[in-house]
């Protein structure tokens, strides 16, 4: 039952929602809590569920990401038949490379009628959850369903450019699903994963694309609720979905409470690139309080309330303070950080402070020098 | 039939025991012994093999290898999971003549003869397991190849005083070696021989099999087949070896070679990014550093939870230390839990273990205690003391 089905994810969706991380990368590589890139979630709960292929589609912007990936051997995906499949966009002299995630399926119905497994499981990079797939696809069988889509309870306003909510009733059917509503209080957030029977999908895409539908979920999903078996899986763990820089940056101060650490790191392992860095140095010097310190760091200033990712140096005297500091930063002596996000290898001088707020960090952009 | 050749093949003798690092030594081979948080021993000349262009290991390993093995697999994380070459974990085996261990380290090597020889070798690189060093072996094979010598042995100069632990190396202004002596009790000089040699390969296999078929030797390198090299008058260079290189077979040498690699200018350098020590990673979130917490000049392992306070200490991943517990000169292995209140001093926890709440293990270091050792799985019962230099291999509830 657990290889019965092959894993899709988008890389490139949703890259608008976070320009200033996504300008040099796919949103599937943004790095995240400590020693990650967005894709890790995914592609571990994937592996995890048994699922030995996956393919990654890809359109720009994707050489930080095949980087990353390498061979698929650090998510013991480096097999002779599946593995890890990059998916680049397919264009010849009457197709161009799609715009839309019915095209971009189309593109990979190669892929994916060469495949046998039963199910695929489709999922964006953009949610951050630890998900059991296994149970889902379980859900999925006991209900035959068509579609299952897996939802989690918002309780705050989303400020996505495009996101689906959906309704279930008690049986778990979905029976209105809404695309961009402006909502107060709760909302069923349709989290960007599904899963449904690999014939299935394959026979709506020949079908979506002999009619000219073009979005997925404003021509299939919206359309059809009432004539296909559209069901809801509730994700009740720790989910954070990063659809702004803002967003971006509360759910990376998040991880610093244990329950939500827990939730996302517990029990099961994310795989990630290894990178061979030393475990972290701690001067005498040090002081760090309340954060997340990956390896390879090497601190002689103060630290509190942070997330320091790999190879981060923060010198004597420096007081850096609710910031996320991406790999290989160097923060000099005497500098003064508060809410700032610095992208990966930035320089930051002696003496320098800067500081932002926790609803607009102070952004640093890879490899500047300040 | 391939035509394929390496230019040089590394054997590195991984078998021994290391008794004298006790409870730390029980069910896994020295080689495997946990150092620097996140690496083991081997992991060292295996970085080292690979960061020098060598691609083709043999690792003959004979006690308790199950754990070793596993670590080392099929090679990958030192880049060793080659199609021609790459590591290959070469065990004591049954032959129709005869089977039987390995009996000293040149017989280990002997029996492998037909590993060596399916890569057709110019240059055979001879190494231990027990080693913390970083070194260059392609330097050490471009002076073999300079001085055109048949054997060459790595050599660092020891203090005079502890010269007669080791083989001691009496060379001409050259570098050639006139004599080699093995644990001499009156040295002529600190050049040790680091147990690192290279042959020119067919010398090699000559010298392997005249010694097999010797019925007086013991079958050892040092006391052997070295000598019966020199004695045949074949050119023997030392090779000068200017670093940090550092035995961990004792107890206080592994608790020292911890702390070298603390500090602001570390004795010795694992973040060296010219020099990387590959090892196989832990699969665990970055460390978290809590609200209370004090951590100061330690090294710090990824997935470790620290609330209390940890000073002066090396701790690899997964390590628990609660609020108000006090690691202070230690070396803490991976997944062991120090609960509220403990103290851990002066000591050395092997994996898994458990310090209950209120619990202290070993000594300050000043009150000339020796180290205290807790072997893996062991627990100390709650407020129960554990004095220095005492060494555990089960539960302790006290006396």
């Amino acid at each position: 039952m657990a290889n019965s089905a092959v894993g899709v994810i988008f890389s490139n969706i949703h890259d608008e929602n976070i320009p200033e991380l996504s300008r040099h990368r796919t949103m599937a590589s943004i790095p995240f809590g400590g020693r990650y890139r967005l894709i890790d979630f995914p592609l571990s709960n994937m592996v995890n569920s048994g699922i030995d292929t996956v393919g990654i589609v890809t359109k720009y912007n994707y050489q930080s990401l095949i980087d990353h990936l390498g061979s698929g051997k650090d998510w013991d995906l480096a097999r002779k038949d599946g593995g890890i499949i990059l998916l680049p966009p397919y264009s010849d002299e009457t197709d161009a490379p799609y715009t839309n995630r019915l095209e971009a399926l189309k593109g990979i119905t190669g892929f994916l009628n060469h495949r046998n497994e039963e199910y695929v499981v489709i999922s964006d990079c953009d949610s951050i959850a630890h998900i059991d797939i296994a149970a889902v696809l379980r859900f999925h069988e006991e209900n035959k369903a068509d579609i299952t889509m897996i939802y989690h309870e918002e309780k705050e306003p989303i400020d996505s450019s495009y996101f689906m909510t959906i309704s279930p009733d008690e049986t778990g059917r979905v029976r209105s699903i809404k695309i961009n509503p402006v909502f107060e209080g709760k909302a069923n957030l349709y989290i960007n994963i599904m899963v449904m029977p690999r014939e299935f999908l394959l026979n709506t895409i020949a079908d979506a694309m002999m009619r000219g539908l073009t979005s997925f979920g404003r021509d299939i999903l919206t359309k059809h609720v009432d004539t296909l078996k559209i069901f809801g899986y509730k994700f009740d763990g720790y989910y954070a979905g990063v659809n702004s820089l803002q967003k971006y940056f509360k759910h990376s101060m998040e991880l610093l409470d244990k329950t939500n650490r827990d939730q996302l790191f517990g029990a099961r392992d994310i795989y990630t690139k290894v990178r061979d860095s030393a475990p972290s140095k701690y001067s005498d010097t040090a002081l760090v309080r309340n954060s997340l310190i990956s390896d390879g760091c090497s601190i002689d200033g103060t630290v509190e309330n942070c997330i320091l990712f790999r190879g981060v140096k923060v010198g004597k005297g420096s007081v850096i303070k609710n910031s996320v500091i991406m790999q290989d930063t160097v923060i000099g002596e005497n500098v003064e950080l508060d809410c700032v996000l610095t992208d990966k290898n930035v320089v930051i001088r002696d003496r320098r402070h800067l500081s932002g707020c926790e609803a607009l960090p102070y952004f640093i952009a890879k490899g500047r020098m300040i | 039939m391939t035509t394929r050749k390496k230019k040089c093949v590394a054997m590195l003798l991984a078998g021994g025991q290391g008794s004298r690092l006790y409870a730390l030594t029980n069910n896994i081979a020295k080689p495997a012994v946990a150092f620097g948080a996140k690496y083991r021993i081997i992991d060292f000349p295996l970085s080292n093999c690979i960061n020098s262009g060598i691609d083709t290991v043999g690792v003959l390993t004979q006690y308790e290898p199950l754990e070793l093995n596993e670590y080392i697999g099929n090679g990958q994380p030192w880049d060793l999971d080659r199609a021609f070459g790459g590591v290959h974990i070469l065990s004591p085996y049954q032959a129709k003549k005869k089977s039987s261990w390995y009996e000293g380290t040149a017989n280990a090597i002997y029996q492998n003869l037909n590993f060596m020889q399916k890569y057709n070798p110019d240059y055979v690189l001879i190494l231990s397991g027990d080693h913390i060093y970083k070194m260059d072996y392609s330097k050490m094979l471009r002076a073999h190849q300079q001085t055109g010598a048949d054997c060459t042995i790595a050599a660092i100069e020891v203090p005079l005083k502890e010269a007669s632990r080791f083989g001691i190396l009496n060379t001409n202004a050259d570098g050639s070696i006139y004599q080699f002596e093995e644990k001499p009790k009156e040295p002529k000089s600190n050049l040790a021989s680091m147990g690192i040699y290279i042959f020119s390969a067919q010398k090699l296999f000559k010298y392997l099999k005249a010694d097999e078929e010797n019925p007086n030797s013991s079958k050892d390198f040092g006391k052997d087949v070295l000598p019966a090299m020199l004695n045949a008058g074949e050119k023997m260079f030392s090779y000068r070896f200017k670093g940090y290189w550092k035995d961990v077979g004792t107890i206080s040498s592994l608790w020292e070679s911890n702390m070298d690699l603390l500090g602001e200018s570390p004795a010795f350098d694992v973040g060296d990014a010219d020099w990387k020590i590959h090892s196989r990673n832990p699969l665990a979130p970055p460390e978290y550093i809590g609200k209370n917490a004090v951590v100061h000049n330690s090294m710090v392992a990824l997935g470790c939870e620290i609330e209390g306070t940890v000073e002066h200490s090396v701790l690899a991943s997964g390590v628990v230390v609660e609020e108000g517990a006090i690691v202070k000169d230690s070396v803490i292995m991976a997944e062991t839990v120090i609960k509220k209140g403990a103290r851990v001093i002066y000591s050395i926890l092997d994996e898994k273990c458990v310090v209950e709440e209120n619990a202290v293990v070993g000594q300050e270091k000043k009150e000339n205690a020796g180290i205290a050792v807790l072997g893996r799985d062991v627990t100390i019962s709650k407020g129960v003391s554990v004095a220095g230099g005492k060494i555990l291999d089960k539960d302790y509830k006290g006396e």
